[in-house]
């Protein structure tokens, strides 16, 4: 049951100057599907050269320290380039996470995506 | 042996994180059998998920004729596992506390602290390379 390294693991929309992206999994726990979303993500901002980035978490169920490793580096890539990153519509068991880690205050948190997509006006 | 140790079941497992999913599936199934309130099953998934890449990435070092040793015991009000790698170990003291201000950014180190934070009790061998963790349902 390996991973499918070629499936894209986001879905990504660009709403005005803003690239919203939305992860296919509910589980983001799966050290090998991790490292995929870290890869896709990283692409965003290496390859594509887009500077305003709103993570959509209203499908995910499940969130491993794995997968905030990810997240940190993609929000220093971001910052490096001149670019910002928010997170948005996280639900409470997953807000939890962040809070335990203090990584609620290390990155930019919005309730939804219309106010996530605000923090970028 | 202790009580725990006599009743337990044992999985044993190859580093191989697909296997360690197919471990968590067969627990979450057993869980959702005693009837577990989903919130602790959502607790039990995350803290397994880092004791197990732990003992696979950090213990065994992704090697994969590594094993790594499950042994638990589940019923209706309490979860109890023992995850043990083939590694040397390491100090759970040691590992810096990721909410430090120096260490925020740093992109790994906060496996242990969700494991701590999400289960009753974990705890590890004085050599660290085996974690027994418990946690009681909280029922409504």
């Amino acid at each position: 049951m390996s991973a499918e390294p070629r499936k894209r693991r986001l879905e990504v929309e660009e709403i005005g100057d803003v690239t919203v992206v939305n992860f296919v999994d509910r589980k983001i726990l799966d050290e090998q599907n991790i490292q995929i979303i870290g890869e896709q993500l990283f692409e965003l901002v290496d390859a594509e050269g887009k500077k305003k980035i709103l993570l959509d978490f209203k499908n995910v169920d499940y969130l491993s320290s794995a997968a905030l490793g990810k997240l940190i580096t993609l929000n220093k890539k971001a910052n490096t380039s001149g670019g910002k990153l928010v997170l948005c519509n996280i639900r409470p068991e997953i807000k939890e996470v962040f809070e335990i880690t203090k990584l609620d205050k290390f990155f930019k948190i919005k309730e939804d995506e219309q106010v996530g997509l605000q923090a970028f006006a | 042996m202790s009580d725990f140790e006599n009743s337990a079941l044992e999985i044993i497992i190859q580093s191989d994180t697909a296997e360690a999913r197919r471990v968590q599936d067969v627990l979450e199934q057993g869980l959702q059998n005693v009837k577990a309130p989903d919130k602790d099953v959502f607790c039990i998934r995350l803290a397994l998920e880092e004791a197990l890449v732990n003992a696979i990435k950090h213990g065994n070092q992704m090697e994969i004729t590594k094993k790594v040793f499950i042994k638990y015991t589940l019923d209706a009000d309490v979860f109890e596992i023992m995850i043990s790698d083939e590694g040397p170990g390491f100090d759970p003291n040691d590992v810096p506390d990721p909410t430090d201000i120096e260490n925020l950014e740093r992109p790994c180190g906060r496996g242990l602290m969700l494991m701590r934070h999400y289960m009753t009790e974990v705890n590890y061998n004085s050599i660290g390379n085996s974690v027994r963790m418990k946690k009681v349902f909280k029922k409504a």
